[in-house]
């Protein structure tokens, strides 16, 4: 099929603040929004044809897209599915997007798909395993992506290395960069009874090349401790957007910002609010000739 | 292998499977295996598995109720496990679990529904193509038209029923609150997605077979004449909806 040639907009995602697309918000989107960038979850746009390509195209005109794959199942430690890697790229060429990224998780064993981003330990074995599946995606699309740390509930006992070590040894090794999820941070952090600003202070934020902001549900186990559910369901946390500003300033650059919000969807004014709210942080560290709001 | 390794397999067959056992090699931050937390994982997967069924039957939802809905989805996901990341394309065989519902034999129309809602999110996402109009029909040489082959459109499909079945899913697609009166013959219905909207149509007696016919290979007088044991079929009334509404394909050159 016929594409707009999107060459009136750039490819490279800014470093300004963006949101994950939905096909509800696209009619207010094209009237006029004032956004970074837009994400979209490759998944979404693996159909044939028909109405999330056309809303795709229209969107690729007027802005830089981020393609952001929940489903390759990069931590799994069977081969990658070929199929769906060869879909992956399909997307992309499609979108031309600033960005790719997955998750550091699995989701597909033995030809099941199981719908979530389950955990892996953290050992040589598994570096290995998912420094190869980095490597073989990197090689198929012709350019780096980046990998997201997850949100978690519980950890392995077999696991021997920290996150923050496996995933700076994975972008050592495979030259990928990372996608730091300020939200699965404060989730799996606390679920851990560890130290989130710890986290931050030992992750390589050099090598991050994009940052998550998501809303997580408060609970409690069993045992009346606080259990956090990444659920993308409502507005970014205080202390989640406490943890993103000191990031940011640790980092001391500004890093293009996605807030994700995938289910009880909003309007567009709350969601755009939300990423309004981002901005003003990335504002403060972006050099002055770069201000696009001042004022 | 050490005690506390977890196999991907131990670990997928108890997300599955609530009464699977959790690996004790999943800890807390205590560093004791930790039965409830999975939990976590598991509504995740029922419940994500859930909305995308909703989603992609949304008349069913709206005919049985969210409860029984989710009832029955999470029947069937403890069945059928998707096979590939794109959850548009699982739930093929709802149709085919909700007819096996025994409390919902008293409403056999609902898995016709189903099939029409199946239908149309097939039309939704399937490949774009330029339909053949009547246009390209009055091209086709006289002596020509017997011997017409026509290629499906990417979009196109039927739903064959004993039941009013477009009448019923349209009733429950829209968002309507009063009860439209529905018709007591049976309808088939035609899907098709001549550009980016999808399009429902009712069919004529004997359109579905000329419709299926044709997309299969047969040509228009083949088509016609597997169609003509149907009462009631009027092969130029048949042609005429099909056409326009985008059910073939224009030939890529």
């Amino acid at each position: 099929m016929a594409r707009t040639s999107p060459d009136h907009v750039t490819t490279a995602i800014p470093a300004r603040a963006g949101v994950s697309l939905k096909l509800d918000h696209v009619g207010e989107i094209l009237n006029g929004a004032d956004i970074g960038f837009f994400e979209i979850h490759a998944e979404n746009y693996m159909g044939d044809g028909g109405l999330p390509h056309r809303m795709l195209e229209r969107i690729r005109e007027r802005f830089p897209v981020s393609v952001h794959g929940v489903g390759l199942s990069i931590g799994g430690d069977g081969p990658l599915d070929g199929a769906h890697l060869a879909r992956l790229k399909a997307v992309v060429d499609r979108a031309d997007p600033g960005l790719v990224s997955e998750h550091l998780a699995w989701s597909t064993h033995d030809h099941t798909y199981v719908p979530d981003l389950l955990p892996l330990p953290y050992t040589e074995a598994t570096l290995a395993t998912v420094a190869e599946h980095v490597a073989q995606v990197q090689d198929m699309l012709g350019r780096p992506i980046l990998i997201e740390n997850p949100s978690t509930y519980l950890a392995f006992a077999e696991t021997t290395m920290e996150e923050t070590d496996f995933l700076a040894a994975l972008a050592a090794r495979t030259g990928c960069g990372l996608l730091l999820d300020v939200n699965n941070v404060m989730v799996a952090c606390t679920n851990r009874e560890a130290d989130p600003d710890a986290y931050i202070a030992a992750f390589p934020l050099d090598r991050v090349g994009e940052i998550h902001l998501a809303g997580h549900h408060e609970d409690r186990d069993a045992a009346g401790r606080t259990l956090l559910i990444d659920t993308h369901d409502r507005a970014v946390a205080d202390p989640v957007w406490a943890l993103y500003e000191a990031t940011i300033e640790r980092a001391g650059r500004p890093i293009p910002t996605l807030v994700e919000w995938d289910s009880d969807l909003p309007d567009w004014p709350v969601l755009a609010r939300e990423a309004a709210r981002a901005e003003e942080i990335l504002a403060r560290l972006r050099p002055a000739k770069e201000l696009r709001h001042a004022g | 292998m050490r005690d506390d390794t977890v196999s991907r397999a131990a670990f997928l067959a108890a997300v599955s499977d609530r009464s699977a056992a959790v690996p004790a090699g999943l800890v807390g931050p205590d560093g004791a295996p930790d039965a409830l937390r999975f939990q976590v994982y598991r509504n995740t997967v029922a419940s994500t598995l859930t909305e995308a069924l909703a989603a992609s039957f949304p008349a069913v939802v709206r005919l049985v109720g969210d409860a029984f809905f989710a009832a029955a989805a999470i029947d069937y996901s403890a069945r059928e496990k998707p096979a590939s990341p794109l959850l548009f394309r699982y739930g093929a065989s709802f149709p085919d679990h909700i007819a096996g519902i025994a409390s919902l034999a008293a409403y056999p129309y609902v898995p016709d529904v189903a099939r029409l809602d199946w239908a149309w999110l097939q039309a939704y996402h399937a490949a774009d193509a330029a339909p053949f109009g009547a246009d390209d029909l009055a091209a086709v040489p006289h002596d020509a038209l017997a011997g017409l082959r026509l290629s499906p459109h990417p979009a196109m499909r039927t739903v064959i029923s004993d039941y009013p079945v477009v009448s019923i899913w349209a009733a429950n697609r829209a968002d309507e609150t009063e009860a439209a009166a529905l018709p007591d013959q049976s309808e088939d219905a035609l899907v098709t997605r001549p550009d980016i909207e999808v399009l429902v149509h009712r069919l004529p007696p004997g359109g579905a077979a000329l419709a299926e016919a044709l997309a299969s290979g047969r040509s228009l007088e083949e088509a016609a004449g597997h169609a003509a044991s149907i009462g009631g079929f009027d092969l130029g009334e048949s042609l005429s909806v099909l056409l326009r509404a985008g059910a073939f394909a224009k030939p890529t050159p």
